[in-house]
């Protein structure tokens, strides 16, 4: 072999490395290194042209690189792929190797088994060419195999990606729902909640009508029974100063003890009849309450000044009695539509209750306890438009006790002792209130600790 | 003095005639009762120049006090009895047509009779 094919195999090699690198994607400084390699078949090919080609020094280095490219597919994965292609060459490059060796070094002796060496190589060729021949055939099944398995990859990123989007969306479906579900519950507490309350608003309003029904009915009889006492004990009076003084003295003693017994009964009869015909008065204002008409109301004025009424008609009744009170008014209120005396009425049941409640405590407790009747007023602006006044009548007195507490509204229901409440007072203040003004009347308490009413209605301001 | 009182409550007849006792006794006042408005109408159709005072109750059944009190309006014109309208309901809407069909007065039961005769001695003089 007078030329060399080393160089040309290195370049060849250097050039397949890098191609293999370029096409797995790979960023590597080898890349930079090969180009080297490459330069240096190149420049080794050019030594040979000028004449240096047949010193050792040349063709060694031509081996040497062709030995350190092979044996980086060995030592580097990047490289793994080319492994077929190199022993495809090595036997040549072996060979050769050996063969330029000798060649150089024992001459005689190339010489003489010259045909040896000549087929060897030539073996080695073909050997080169079968390789390649498979390798290329292997190569381009191994490369559809490797599109393959590109594509699956692919497909499992998608499918990855795919997954984390569908587990987002999953996510924020189930927050979403989850959040419906509140709502709905919500709702239905709140439907529920509105339900009961209907459904007591009805039974009052039922109760209401009752009330006045039984009332217009009671109130006739009452009237004949107040009446024919009333009259009775003027006809005893006239008895007892006309025909009775004919009487004999012995009998007239005891017919005027009997007379006298008659009217103090008939006395008995006319006050009990008007105790009755006083809560049939109060029934019948139920039925009043709504009959009134509206008219621009100072809420301010007339809470103070039926706060005074009661607990001037409560000290008039009981000289030691004494509660603090205090008031908050808002100004900004100014004249509001209402029924001015039936909200009047209102008021002065819940200040009436709260004497009450602080006087009892009052007597339970004694020393140390302060009797305070807090009353407040408030304009409101809610978001949706309009404005609401409050008036909020609030006491440290006894509280109302729980089982009390969905009762207080039904006419007749009353705590007191009998002749004390007719248990119209807060019916009829929820009628008003409710019914006449559309408004609220709502109860916060805490059994022996405080009541506090609140009455919310619309306010129409003139 | 004659006074026609009507209402359907019987028990009114012995209220008025043992309050009035007195009254009835010394000849100052004779009373009258009807129990219904067309009772009433009938009375006074023989006997409307004696009867001075009418006291009617509003609630009866059929003729109410309101229509007794538009039919003596237009059917007696000279001399026009005095007519008091008598009702358990003081409410507004039934003093008002009381009062826009001509009535003289309007009592709220129970009756104040010591009221009613300081009225009644108004109406004499």
């Amino acid at each position: 072999m007078s030329f060399g094919l080393e160089p040309l195999i290195a370049i060849f090699l250097a050039s397949q490395l890098r191609k293999t690198l370029k096409s797995e994607g790979i960023s590597s400084p080898w890349s930079q290194y090969l180009l080297y390699a490459f330069y240096a078949a190149v420049a080794v090919i050019c030594l040979g042209f000028s004449g240096f080609g047949h010193s050792l020094f040349i063709t060694l280095l031509g081996h040497l690189l062709i030995f350190a490219l092979a044996a980086l597919t060995f030592t580097r994965d990047e490289f793994k792929t080319n492994r077929p292609l190199v022993t495809s060459v090595i036997p040549y490059v072996i060979i050769t190797f050996f063969s330029d060796i000798i060649e150089k070094v024992f001459v005689n002796f190339y010489n003489d088994y010259n045909e040896f060496f000549e087929s060897a190589q030539w073996f080695a060729i073909l050997w080169f060419g079968a390789m390649w021949f498979i390798n290329r055939r292997q190569g381009k099944a191994l490369e559809i195999e490797r599109k393959k398995r590109r594509d699956e990859e692919e497909q499992n990123r998608m499918m990855a990606a795919m997954k984390v989007n569908l587990e987002g969306e999953v996510k924020q479906r189930t927050a979403e729902l989850t959040k419906q579900k509140e709502e709905l519950q919500q709702a239905l507490t709140e439907l529920k909640s509105t339900q009961a309350q209907l459904v007591q608003q009805e039974k009052m309003a039922s109760l209401g009508e009752l009330t006045a029904g039984i009332a217009h009915e009671i109130q006739n009889p009452l009237n004949f029974v107040n009446n024919f006492s009333e009259v009775s004990i003027e006809l005893l009076d006239e008895l007892k100063d006309g025909p009775f003084k004919n009487l004999p003295e012995d009998s007239l003693q005891e017919a005027n003890e009997i007379m006298h017994d008659i009217t103090q009964n008939l006395a008995k009869i006319n006050q009990h009849g008007k105790r009755a015909d006083a809560i049939v008065k109060g029934m019948l204002q139920h039925s009043r309450a709504t009959t009134s008409k509206k008219e621009p109301t100072d809420i301010n004025a007339l809470a103070d000044e039926y706060l005074r009424l009661s607990y001037h008609g409560l000290r008039a009744k009981d000289k030691s009695f004494n509660a603090a009170m205090k008031t908050s008014f808002d100004e900004n209120i100014g004249q509001v539509d209402a029924m001015t005396q039936d909200l009047g009425r209102v008021l002065l049941n819940l200040y009436n209750n709260s004497f009450y409640s602080v006087a009892e405590k009052k007597k339970l407790i004694g020393d140390g306890y302060e009797p305070t009747i807090n009353v407040s007023t408030k304009l409101i602006k809610p978001a949706q438009g309009g404005s609401i006044v409050e008036i909020t009548v609030a006491d440290n007195g006894l509280g109302i006790p729980q089982q009390a507490l969905d009762k207080i509204y039904q006419p007749f229901f009353t705590t007191k002792p009998t002749g004390l409440g007719t248990g119209l007072g807060l019916s009829m203040s929820y009628d008003i209130i409710t019914k006449a003004h559309n408004g609220e009347l709502k109860v916060e308490t805490k059994e022996g600790e405080y009541a506090r009413f609140t009455i919310t209605i619309p306010a129409v301001s003139n | 003095m004659k006074i026609l009182v009507v209402d359907d409550e019987v028990d009114v007849q012995p209220l008025f005639t043992q309050r009035f006792r007195k009254e009835i006794k010394n000849g100052e006042i004779v009373f009258t009762f009807a129990l219904s408005g067309e009772e009433a109408m009938a009375y006074l159709e023989e006997n409307h120049s004696e009867v001075i005072l009418i006291l009617s109750d509003i609630n009866m059944p059929g003729m109410s006090g309101l229509e007794l009190l538009k039919n003596i309006r237009s059917t007696y014109e000279k001399p026009p009895p005095v007519v008091m309208m008598i009702t358990a309901y003081g409410d507004d809407e039934n003093y008002k047509q009381s009062m826009e069909l001509g009535a003289n007065d309007f009592l709220t039961k129970p009756l104040d009779f010591t009221n009613l005769k300081e009225k009644l001695k108004h109406i004499e003089q």
